[in-house]
């Protein structure tokens, strides 16, 4: 599995004095077992990106390569692409609809021409992975509380057997430990089950504890792309597009400039607590 | 004196079936005690379902209490006769901006409220004029508020609220689903209307970083409040508050990690990122 972004171009309400550019000139890869944070200010295309990555918003130029195929070549099977690349919207529960949750998770993949054994056998693999009791399985969906309802909404979609998982802020509205259930799950997915993620977050603290790679977008464009030590050591940069880095990072800068011999590079609190310790043992 | 006071408030989300039977009871608040003086910075914290919202809809009377009763400035909410009043005076600001918005134009919004209240228009204007300029929104005035940023619109949703003259002013999760800009905007624009304008503000969160202000703080679990003392008392507590599964801010884990790891010299409780480095220069000038 691989995704190749080519100059993608994508102008919203194109032909209308209301031309908006959405993305510009975007050029990117994604390449199997990645787990990619895509951060970027409210309105910096990272919605608009992650909905071209399965044909759901079609570029206006430029090409996207899934495993070196065209995608927009005549006769490319869109259908299966959609399988292959689970999409999870902001607020996924919202479109949560059938009568239990169990036929929910269905949907997906008998609407993909699963027959409806292997429908119902992926769905409840499905249902497993996102770790919901078995007794809520045939319950109404909105019977369930926040974090189980975007549980069974993502088990929606795995129930496609994607190889790429997209979640576009899954995380927004949830309490701390609804965030961690559901970022805890993504982990194990993308480590246990060899699943490559694109997450898109507003909140450094989660990408720099669970991405091996970031993507940062402003206006439309790709400003930066690197591991979370390499973006969030360029702080400035990052504040300038209203972003910043992890709270515990201003912490090593701080501490840095007033004469401790911290590591600056630091992102999450676990590594911090070991530089300051060593920084103190050396004095 | 209390502009918000519970008393063993304890409410009961009661679910019927289709012959209009009781199907289910689900207590969300039980024996609820909680006073805010006026002009106060209060913060409740909780995780999803530990009652907080529920809590706040009673202060704005959108919901009555199953026993117990609410005052809101002397006044009791279950009360049909004091409602108006009660609305007026504490206004309530909640979590999805895009909700609250209801005007085509900015300036618009921001006078539904007090045009509802049957202001005279000129006064209207006059209160739109100066609660877009409080949240720092003015120069949008004319703009769509579907065009704002996340952030801009929750600022234009409390300047709605704040036309109104309110006060108190209920935020429910203001800044869920904004960006850290747009959360930083209205944490700031909530510390302005208390400092400047002595509007008392309760504000209903579990991000930890933004109670950090606040005057006292209450951290509910299970529709009980369960902890209650300033910010530094509440923080010092990292374990109990871990248990109940709330966010503790990057600074005050560091220190508690720190002390852990054997820098017990370090206080109890360490609030912001300033105090924790003040704390470890002043440690390692004694090594």
């Amino acid at each position: 599995m691989s995704i190749i972004l080519d100059h993608i171009n994508y102008i919203y309400s194109k032909g209308t004095s209301e031309e908006i550019k959405a993305l510009d000139d975007i050029c990117l890869e994604i390449k199997n077992g990645d787990f990619i944070g895509l951060i970027g200010h409210t309105g910096s295309g990272k919605s608009t990106l992650v909905q071209h990555l399965d044909g759901l918003l079609r570029a206006t130029s430029g090409h996207i390569y899934y495993d070196g195929e065209d995608i927009y070549d005549d006769g490319y099977d869109m259908r299966a692409l959609r399988g292959k690349v689970g999409l999870v919207f902001q607020y996924p529960e919202h479109q949560l609809f059938e009568e239990d949750v169990f036929k929910d998770v269905c949907f997906g993949p008998k609407n993909m021409g699963m027959s409806d054994k292997d429908a119902e056998l992926a769905a409840y693999s499905a249902l497993r992975s996102v770790k919901l009791p078995d007794d809520l399985f045939f319950v109404s969906p909105f019977e369930l509380s926040g974090g189980q309802k975007r549980r069974a909404a993502i088990a929606g979609v795995l129930a496609m057997k994607p190889e790429v998982l997209v979640l576009d802020e899954p995380t927004a509205g949830l309490d701390p430990e609804g965030r961690d259930e559901i970022l805890g799950l993504v982990r194990e997915l993308h480590d246990k089950e060899g699943i490559t993620v694109v997450l898109v977050s507003h909140s450094m603290e989660d990408v720099a504890d669970y991405a091996g790679h970031i993507i940062v977008m402003d206006k439309g464009r790709v400003l930066m792309d690197g591991t979370p030590k390499e973006i969030f050591s360029h702080i400035e940069e990052l504040e300038e597009i209203g972003l910043a880095a992890p709270r515990v990072t201003y912490i090593m800068h701080e501490l840095h400039r007033r004469g401790f011999n911290v590591d600056t590079s630091v992102t999450t609190v676990k590594e911090a607590v070991d530089s300051v310790i060593g920084a103190l043992w050396n004095a | 004196m209390a502009i918000v006071e519970t008393c063993k408030l304890s409410f009961d989300y009661i679910r019927r079936d289709e012959e209009g039977n009781v199907s289910s009871i689900n207590r969300a608040l039980n024996r609820v005690d909680l006073s805010v003086e006026k002009g106060e910075f209060i913060a409740i914290l909780g995780g999803n379902g530990s009652g907080k919202s529920t809590l706040a809809k009673h202060i704005n009377a959108i919901l009555y209490p199953t026993e117990g009763y609410v005052l809101v400035d002397g006044k009791k909410t279950s009360e049909e006769i004091n409602i108006l009043d009660i609305r007026q005076k504490a206004g309530m600001v909640f979590q999805n901006p895009d909700n609250q918005i209801i005007g085509s134009v900015v300036e618009e919004d921001v006078g539904f409220g007090p045009e509802n209240m049957g202001i005279p228009s000129e006064n209207i204007w006059e209160r739109v004029e100066e609660a877009l300029k409080i949240l720092g929104m003015w120069e949008y005035r004319k703009h769509s508020p579907m065009r704002l940023s996340g952030g801009q619109k929750q600022r234009v949703a409390i300047a709605g609220v704040v036309a109104m003259h309110p006060e108190c002013i209920i935020m429910d999760e203001p800044t869920a689903m904004l960006d850290p800009a747009g959360r930083k905007d209205v944490i700031r624009a909530a510390r302005a209307l208390n400092d400047v304008e002595r509007i008392t503000i309760i504000l209903i969160t579990h991000y930890m970083e933004e109670v950090v202000y606040a005057n006292k703080v209450f951290v509910m679990e299970g529709g009980e409040i369960k902890m209650f003392g300033t910010p530094r008392e509440i923080f010092s507590r990292v374990e109990e508050l871990e248990k109940m599964r709330l966010d503790v801010p990057q600074a005050t884990r560091l220190a508690y990690e720190l002390k852990r790891r054997g820098l017990s010299q370090l206080p109890d409780g360490i609030l912001t990122e300033k105090e924790l480095v003040t704390e470890l220069c002043r440690l390692y000038s004694i090594i």
